[in-house]
């Protein structure tokens, strides 16, 4: 044992970059919905950047250590603090043996991710260490975890030691309103040309209904869709298709009425239409959102989602450069 | 039939075979499925049939958005000329219906049903033309079934019933979804029938549960310990109605691990199907049922 759990947090679990491969059995990606601050934390603390780390999402734990390690947090502003003392985020400290890692309130952001040299010890399943809640399939015990656990590491290290920092150009959270850029597609020509418009040129705020399955979005106009014949199979709504994949980032609209965005535990397929993807380069940014965060979808070609796909990668290998 | 291809996003093109449910589009999409996955083609991450459509995801940095459509063209043009046989599993899915778990779920969520004074059952039977729900259950169970997709959660299969278009029950979803469902319900919407691999929740009308576990993470259960999902596409199903005792019976034996599925492998071909389907589905009987 490393890590006595004093208190979870809100839904505190296990993750690392996800495990791919099973999506056409229902069994999604699962994974760090932030993986750049993931990627980061684990750097700062000398892991390999998919290692095992901790997903806080709004809330910290609290987390007795019994041996030394070092352990970094990025993602949201969740500041840390070892024993009452304040410590930064996005930078490496050093906990010693019998210190207690703590949380402030969140500042901004929605998850933390909280690395530690090492990295966390659970069992692989299907090629991972994520958590996916739903199907109580890897992580800690498949579930988030719970006051008295007790984690191991894989090794007891300090890594890459304390003082490392990333400077604040190279960290991401989104902006207010927080622009998510999205490519329309899919089932895009069943609505109309107005609500298309609407669509992208409304204010939305996230819903309360926000987790690792999806995003559900309020307060923009109600879409109307072409009219059209039924296709046999799909069900009476004008928002059902017959039942589908569902591509991660997805956005559906059951109803015509409130967005789903679906995250890193997707429901892998399904019965709604969509009217588009958000690329793959703003999927982390999802993962920072707050209820009642204000949110605009911007529409973008195929050749700007490469692009800012490629944005991203530059930036994580600034990253990679300034730690080596 | 007119294939529709669209990006989701810049990892995934979503292949849309046909925009209605039929077996020939099932049959197509699970042709060019294995067609992608015997190709090897670099970067394919994800291949995901579903019942009249398919999902690749990929890696744009190894493969581009533009080749990967390209590819997945040449594989239409080839599968146009795939003859409709495929080797596979017929499966017997004992089923518990009018059971007293799912009427009492049913019954919590009432006011989100169509019809907020009946049963899912006694509903479904009304709108497809059965004299009562016993009617409804026998057609559900009388004709097999081809697991079209799994998915939505870990190893829920997706059924498509095969008889003819004129004989398919149709049953809308909830008018809102449930937000609790029974583990192993058997459930319908659309034209599918499911069975929820976990509890939680859903939206299909819920007729009865099967006491067959179809999904393990754990591992444990006897014909789970290989893999923790038990259905793949392509499966063939054939409902059997069972009383409380038995569903009571097989329960106990899951959990002594002494249960084991009745499976038989058997090949089976569209165009064969298609020429007498009553005839034929009785020939997968005896194959299911045959020592």
């Amino acid at each position: 044992m490393a890590i006595k759990v004093i208190s979870p947090g809100l839904a505190t679990t296990v993750q690392d970059l996800g495990r791919p491969g099973y999506y056409h059995l229902g069994i999604p990606i699962s994974g760090a919905m932030d993986r750049f601050a993931l990627r980061v934390a684990n750097m700062l603390v000398g892991n390999e950047e998919g290692a095992a780390a901790l997903e806080a999402v709004f809330m910290g734990p609290e987390l007795e250590f019994t041996a030394d390690a070092t352990v970094a947090v990025t993602g949201g502003d969740l500041p840390p603090k070892v024993d009452g003392e304040a410590r930064e985020s996005w930078s490496s400290f050093e906990i010693k043996a019998g210190q207690v890692l703590s949380f402030d309130y969140l500042k901004s952001g929605a998850r933390a991710y909280i690395a530690i040299s090492g990295g966390i010890d659970v069992p692989v399943v299907l090629g991972s260490r994520s958590t996916y809640a739903l199907g109580a399939l890897g992580g800690f015990e498949g579930r988030p975890l719970g006051k008295d656990d007790e984690l191991k590491l894989l090794s007891e290290t300090l890594g890459a030691g304390s003082g490392r920092t990333v400077v604040p150009e190279l960290r991401r959270l989104p902006g207010n309103p927080a622009e998510l850029r999205a490519l329309p597609g899919l089932y895009w020509h069943w609505i109309t040309e107005e609500s298309g418009t609407n669509f992208f040129s409304d204010t939305w705020k996230v819903a309360p209904e926000a987790d690792r399955i999806g995003y559900r979005f309020k307060g923009g106009q109600h879409i109307q869709f072409n009219e059209r014949e039924r296709p046999f199979g799909a069900g009476s709504d004008p928002s059902n298709i017959v039942d589908g994949c569902y591509p991660y980032g997805s956005i559906q609209v059951p109803g015509g009425t409130e967005p789903i965005v679906l995250h890193r535990d997707a429901v892998s397929g399904g019965g709604y239409f969509m009217v588009g993807t958000v690329i793959s380069a703003d999927m982390d940014l999802i993962g920072q959102l707050q209820p009642h965060s204000e949110t605009r979808f911007v529409k973008v070609d195929m050749e700007e989602a490469l692009a800012a796909r490629h944005d991203r990668q530059a930036m994580l290998d600034k990253v990679r450069a300034s730690l080596a | 039939m007119k294939t529709r291809y669209t990006f989701g996003g810049d990892e995934h093109i979503f292949v849309e075979v046909d925009e209605e449910m039929s077996l020939e589009a099932f049959f197509k999409s699970l042709s060019m499925t294995n067609g992608v996955r015997d190709k090897g083609i670099k970067g394919v991450t994800e291949i995901c049939p579903a019942n009249a459509s398919f999902q690749i995801k990929f890696d744009p940095d190894v493969i581009s958005p533009n080749e990967m459509l390209a590819e997945l063209k040449k594989i239409e043009a080839t599968a146009e000329h795939a003859d409709h046989t495929i080797e596979t599993r017929i499966v017997e899915v004992p089923v518990f219906y009018k059971d007293p778990w799912t009427h009492e779920t049913l019954m919590r969520f009432r006011e989100r049903h169509q019809d907020p004074n009946g049963t899912d059952l006694d509903y479904a039977a009304k709108i497809n033309g059965f004299d009562n729900a016993d009617e409804f259950i026998k057609a559900h169970h009388s004709a097999p079934w081809f697991v079209s997709m799994v998915g939505f959660v870990a190893g829920l299969p997706f059924l498509y019933q095969m008889v003819d278009r004129a004989r398919q029950l149709e049953v809308p979803k909830y008018l809102r979804p449930r937000t609790d469902t029974p583990k192993q319900t058997v459930g319908y919407g659309g034209c599918f029938s499911c069975i929820y691999s976990v509890r939680g929740a859903g939206g299909y009308q819920m007729f009865g549960v099967t006491p067959m576990p179809i999904y393990d993470p754990k591992q444990e259960i006897s014909y789970l310990k290989d893999f923790m999902v038990f259905f793949k596409p392509g499966d063939i199903v054939k409902f059997a109605p069972i009383d409380h005792t038995t569903h009571d019976k097989i329960v106990a034996e899951v959990e002594a691990g002494t249960y084991q599925p009745r499976v038989k492998t058997v090949t089976f071909s569209l165009d064969d199907f298609n020429k007498d389907i009553d005839a034929y589905n009785q020939k997968l009987e005896e194959v299911l049922y045959g020592d």
